[in-house]
């Protein structure tokens, strides 16, 4: 970057909101340009790694940035998702998709305020277990509620029909009439990168340096004038806002809810895809997605490939991913976003000793603490949160 | 015993200005223990005051009553002349007073620099929505708040760190990082928890100057084992045995104290 006028890169470096904008604004041109060449099934994978991301990259921030451990984050999804259903019960007559969306994430910000406030309270593995609860109580609401909320076969959404400046837009760009599949996944990946920037935007600012401090020593983040109850709940329902919109997300792709898709295997996934990525990092969340939908999809053919039967194949994914959990938990704390920030960290103390040995401004380049240069910032080790008496 | 068991303020002093910080009476008990006995004592702008007194005599307690970490069994506390029967440890930074704690109580995940911005908190304007939306007016707060925390650290020399974790620092130099997160608030009344222990004679040196360096824009309440600090810096100290003020007083006049000088010695001063 030598030849970057100072101010830009002054600019750059102070304001996040300019960093965020340009690497999501990269990405969105990425995505319009790949959604439309991939076909549908693959369009469909996108989008489910998409929302799948999006609720990860909030449970990143509850777990990685704030110290919370939530088991039960597909549950918060299930709000959104429902939500989303409700409001799209009729053909054609649904409100604008943005409104719903909106209204999705108001609902989960909610139930997330009154969870937050509930765990507020919960330490390590009572936090666990409570949220464990939820995760396996929500889909249990919605058998229950029969009437409303359509029991075991769920409710049907209606998705608008992709609006007419979308689609020349589309035919503009790619010389085709896009498909459904391929606005879904442009949808769910705008409003990933939207997630994205405004949970790196708060990850950057005073909030979340508030949720770091609380996560790391109570006691001194008391002191310095922070409440911890108004920190953790505002973490939780930030988190849980991004699971409801990745929830809206969800009922939009699959055209139905249903409290099956709520399981204790979403949960679960999503904390995998966490720790795969490394606690706290956005990038990861990303990453630890990918490798999973990968798995989702590659696992059964695997398993049958391997002369397993189908029951057996099915358990692949579910297996590998629990395993590569444990994995990286063992080996790599800090996950796969850590391991790859940890190479970048090295190559460039390299090249600062071998070019020009000052120029490092004091610190040893060897220094073995977390880069902390991901874009959500702070740094990415394993957390473990813990309670604390009096000083 | 010599001194009063006092159970109000101590006002020997030609001092004018009002106490930021008082307890009256306060007693506290745990369980059978009484860690505090009738405690008084005020804490005032410009003052440097030590606490002073064996290990288990009650110094940490009463910090912790002070902080609203630790609610008093009986008896009242003051700040600016205010009684706060129940306030929270999170509105003490509002109040104007800053505490270091006895094991420093670093972020450990946070940069040096991140660390004392989040001291500087009570300073900070951008709120949530401006940090979510990173509008102008929040990263402009957040640079103003980043120059404070950069100031406070060159002040006490250790702004080259500014970029490392607090865990890849020596001792002396988290202490340090620990002292600027309290200063970065402007306190008007610093509370130090044994500042001085794990440094050396020279470094305590320092940490004298500082501390007497402090007093014009501060008062300070300074509980710290090492006698010769305290009798170099503290212009009023006030001695606890067994939860009870058994002296009060300049550093000359509790050093000749009987009743100081039998608890020092490990007698029974019944
Ligand atoms: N939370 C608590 N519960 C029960 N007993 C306590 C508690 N906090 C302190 N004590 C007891 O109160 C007494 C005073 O403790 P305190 O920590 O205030 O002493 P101190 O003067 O700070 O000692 P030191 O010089 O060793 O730090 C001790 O006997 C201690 O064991
Ligand atoms: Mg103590």
């Amino acid at each position: 970057m030598a030849g970057v006028p100072q101010r830009l890169r002054t600019t750059w470096r102070e304001v996040p909101l300019a960093r965020h904008l340009v690497l999501a604004a990269i990405g969105l041109v990425l995505v319009a340009f790949t959604l439309p060449a991939v076909g549908d099934f693959r369009a469909t994978q996108l989008t489910e790694l998409a929302y799948i991301a999006l609720a990860a990259a909030g449970l990143t921030v509850l777990t990685g940035l704030n110290g919370q451990l939530s088991l039960g984050h597909g549950a918060l999804m299930a709000v959104g998702a429902y939500t989303t259903a409700l409001l799209l019960d009729e053909r054609d007559a649904g409100p604008p998709l943005v409104l719903v969306v909106l209204a999705a994430v108001a609902a989960t910000l909610a139930v997330g305020v009154v969870v937050g406030v509930a765990a507020a309270r919960l330490h390590g593995p009572y936090l666990a277990g409570a949220t464990l609860a939820m995760a396996v109580a929500v889909p249990g609401i919605a058998v229950h509620f029969r009437d409303q909320l359509g029991g075991e076969q769920g409710l049907r959404t209606y998705t608008p029909e992709i609006p007419g400046w979308a689609a020349d837009a589309a035919y503009y760009l790619t010389g085709s009439d896009p498909s459904r599949s391929t606005y879904v996944a442009f949808l769910a990946w705008a409003t990933l990168l939207l997630g994205l920037v405004l949970l790196a935007n708060l990850a950057r600012s005073r909030t979340g340096r508030r949720w770091a401090a609380v996560r790391d020593d109570e006691v001194a983040a008391e002191l310095a004038g922070i409440h911890l109850g108004r920190a953790r709940v505002s973490a939780f329902a930030v988190s849980a806002a991004a699971a409801g919109a990745a929830g809206a997300m969800l009922a939009i792709a699959d055209r139905n809810v249903a409290p099956g898709a709520f399981n204790l295997n979403l949960s679960m996934t999503l904390v995998a895809v966490v720790v795969l990525g490394g606690l706290g990092s956005l990038t990861g969340a990303i990453i630890g997605a990918a490798v999973l939908t990968l798995l989702v999809s590659f696992g059964p053919g695997l398993g049958r490939s391997l002369g397993l039967d189908d029951l057996a194949s099915e358990q692949v994914a579910p297996l590998v991913a629990g395993l590569v959990t444990v994995a990286v938990i063992l080996l790599a704390p800090r996950g796969l976003a850590g391991i790859a920030q940890g190479r970048l960290a090295a190559r460039r103390a390299r090249r600062a000793y071998t070019s020009a040995p000052s120029s490092d401004g004091g610190s040893p380049p060897s220094s073995s603490t977390p880069a902390g240069s991901g874009s959500a910032g702070t740094s990415t080790a394993v957390s473990t949160p813990t309670g604390k008496g009096t000083p | 015993m010599s001194a009063s068991g006092s159970t109000t303020a101590p006002d020997s002093r030609a001092d004018t200005s009002a106490p930021v910080l008082e307890l009256h009476d306060v007693t506290v008990r745990f369980g059978g223990l009484t860690a505090l006995d009738s405690v008084g004592l005020a804490a005032r702008p410009g003052v440097v005051h030590g606490v002073i007194g064996p290990n288990g005599a009650g110094k940490t307690t009463l910090f912790n009553v002070a902080c609203g970490f630790v609610r008093p069994t009986s008896g009242t506390l003051l700040h600016r002349g205010a009684p706060r029967a129940r306030f929270l440890p999170h509105q003490l930074a509002g109040l104007r007073v800053a505490r270091t704690l006895q094991g420093l109580g670093l972020f450990d995940r946070l940069t040096v620099l991140d660390n004392v911005m989040v001291g500087a908190d009570r300073t900070a304007r951008s709120t949530f929505w401006g940090g979510l939306l990173s509008t102008p007016g929040s990263w402009r707060d957040e640079r103003a708040v980043r120059d404070r925390a950069m100031a406070q650290l060159e002040e006490l020399g250790v702004a080259q760190h500014a970029g490392r974790y607090p865990s890849s620092l020596p001792y002396p130099v988290r202490k340090r990082v620990a002292l600027a997160r309290a200063l970065v608030s402007e306190p008007e009344l610093l509370l130090l928890d044994e500042p001085a222990s794990g440094l050396s004679s020279d470094e305590m040196d320092e940490l004298a100057g500082l501390v007497e360096g402090l007093t014009d824009r501060m008062g300070v309440l300074l509980v710290e084992h090492h006698m010769d600090l305290v009798m170099r810096v503290c212009d009023e100290i006030t001695v606890l045995d067994f939860g009870k003020v058994i002296a009060h007083g300049t550093p000359a006049e509790v050093q000749t104290d009987p009743a100081v000088l039998a608890a020092y010695l490990g007698e029974d001063v019944a």
